[in-house]
């Protein structure tokens, strides 16, 4: 739950600002970017997802480090992602 | 991975090592707490502290939500769960906390719906396709996850769903570390900043750590290299005679936080007088509530909540562990009656928890390192 995970912004839900997919290790999945403001972001953006919003911006380099860290978390990684596939936000 | 090896390069960590010792003084000891449960991590997982000198020691402290939830409001969850027409709904890392009266999976398993969900979204599109039901959400976690739960609430009233309530148990981070300040338990040197909470808080709000106590405080990112920059700019202030806040995490932290987070959390809730965190006690405004204006959102005002108080197990030391007083292998149940399988105290059940981060990384660690000692 505290993980947040890295994702990479592929499309921002027309008609709905604070709606986004990401691609998560190859997983798309939507996420809620209204705390980051639609000003800010846009796609190939990577965000930190933290509960199914995204909570910050961050760079490319980052995104790759926070990855490979998570990986190296083994079960309670594979857990956060099982249940952000699982999850079905709107 | 050019990318990670920037990280976790170990040229680099003996560099870092080597000025590390270099800014030690000699004769005086060190402590630093991490007060984020992923630093505990990373630090069992890579062995950070194989890279420091003996002088210098770190410490885990209260960061981890799930660890410092008192076993009462396990019980209350539950209670509430088996009220007529519930779905009690929680992230993974709560199924597993024990409370006086067992588990949330306990519960499940004698009959209670409770759903596991990824995000309070989840609960939320839980509420709106099954209207005959009242779902509730179990929201835990420090400044990382109340914004998400305040968004939630905003998004269910603006939808006019009228099913959805949360049972909110947000801490925010400040009060804890103050109560640790003003424990007599420990002499902390300075504090490693938790990198998440940060960025939702920014910077500035730890100011009076280092103004009122003295003590320097780094917000340090998830990297061994991080971890040990932070360590470095550590012992850095303490050598020049500084005592500032400063922010090794800046790919990620903004000094001034995320205020867009802060206004949501400003706008749904507000700070409770006190609330009980688990080993340590009862902690003033520690803790946030529903706002007023919130009311029909808030299952503590929608239900009859038992908030009956339950002692923390005999055996149990976690609130040594959480205050940083007592290593997790110092306590007497540590990989004995107590395991990730079958935990007795929370510090065991999340995968961030200071017990269960030593029980998976830490001890193999110090195994190898007595055999070491013994060839
Ligand atoms: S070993 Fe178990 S009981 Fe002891 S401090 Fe850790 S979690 Fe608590």
């Amino acid at each position: 739950m505290c993980l947040g995970i890295p994702g990479e912004i592929v499309e921002i839900k027309a008609g709905r600002d604070d709606l986004a997919i990401v691609d998560v290790v190859g997983v798309r999945r939507a996420i809620n970017i209204g705390l980051l403001g639609p000003d800010q972001i846009g796609i190939g953006d990577w965000v930190l997802v933290h509960v199914g919003f995204a909570m910050s911006k961050i760079d490319e380099a980052e995104a790759a480090a926070t990855l490979a860290m998570l990986n190296g978390l083994g079960q309670a990684y594979t857990d956060e992602l099982q249940a952000l596939a699982e999850s079905d936000i709107s | 991975m050019r990318f990670v090896d920037e990280y976790r390069d170990a040229d680099k960590a003996q560099a870092l090592a080597t000025q590390i010792a270099a800014l030690c003084e000699p004769g005086r000891q060190y402590k630093f707490m991490e007060v984020c449960g992923g630093h505990t991590h990373t630090i069992y997982k890579h062995g950070i502290e194989d890279y420091l000198p003996e002088s210098v020691s770190l410490v885990h402290g209260p960061g981890c939500p799930v660890c410092v939830i008192p076993m009462g409001r396990v019980d209350d969850a539950i209670a509430i769960a088996n009220e007529p027409d519930v779905i009690l709904t929680a992230f993974g890392d709560m199924m597993r906390v024990p409370g006086g009266n067992g588990s949330f999976l306990d519960a499940k398993a004698a009959g209670a719906d409770i759903r596991m969900v990824y995000s309070p979204l989840d609960a939320l599109k839980i509420a709106r396709t099954n209207r005959d039901r009242r779902v509730v959400f179990m929201a835990i976690g420090f400044e990382t996850t109340s914004p998400s739960t305040a968004m939630t609430v905003l998004r269910a009233a603006a939808e006019g769903i009228d099913n959805f309530s949360v049972f909110c148990n947000h801490v925010t981070i400040l009060p804890a570390i103050k109560a640790i300040l003003d424990s007599p338990d420990l002499r902390l040197d300075g504090f490693l900043g938790p990198g998440h909470v940060s960025t939702v808080i920014g910077c500035r709000p730890y100011e009076f750590i280092a103004r009122d106590y003295g003590k320097p405080l780094v917000c340090a990112g998830f990297e061994p290299l991080d971890l040990l920059q932070s360590v470095y700019l550590l012992l850095k202030q303490l050598a020049d005679g500084r005592c500032e806040v400063e922010n090794q995490y800046t790919r990620v932290v903004p000094w001034d936080g995320n205020l867009r987070a802060l206004e949501a959390i400003g706008r749904v809730m507000q700070l409770r007088p006190y609330f009980e965190w688990r080993g340590l006690g009862f902690i003033s405004h520690s803790a946030l509530r529903m706002r007023d204006e919130y009311a029909a959102y808030d299952a503590e005002r929608l239900f009859d909540v038992p908030g009956v108080r339950v002692a923390d197990p005999k055996a149990c030391q976690c609130g040594e562990v959480l205050k940083g007083v007592l290593k997790p292998w110092e306590c007497k149940v540590f990989g004995t009656a107590c395991t990730p399988e079958t935990p007795i105290g929370t510090c065991m059940v999340s995968s961030e928890g200071a017990c269960a981060a030593y029980y998976n990384f830490g001890r193999f660690t110090r195994q190898r390192l007595a055999e070491a000692a013994r060839a």
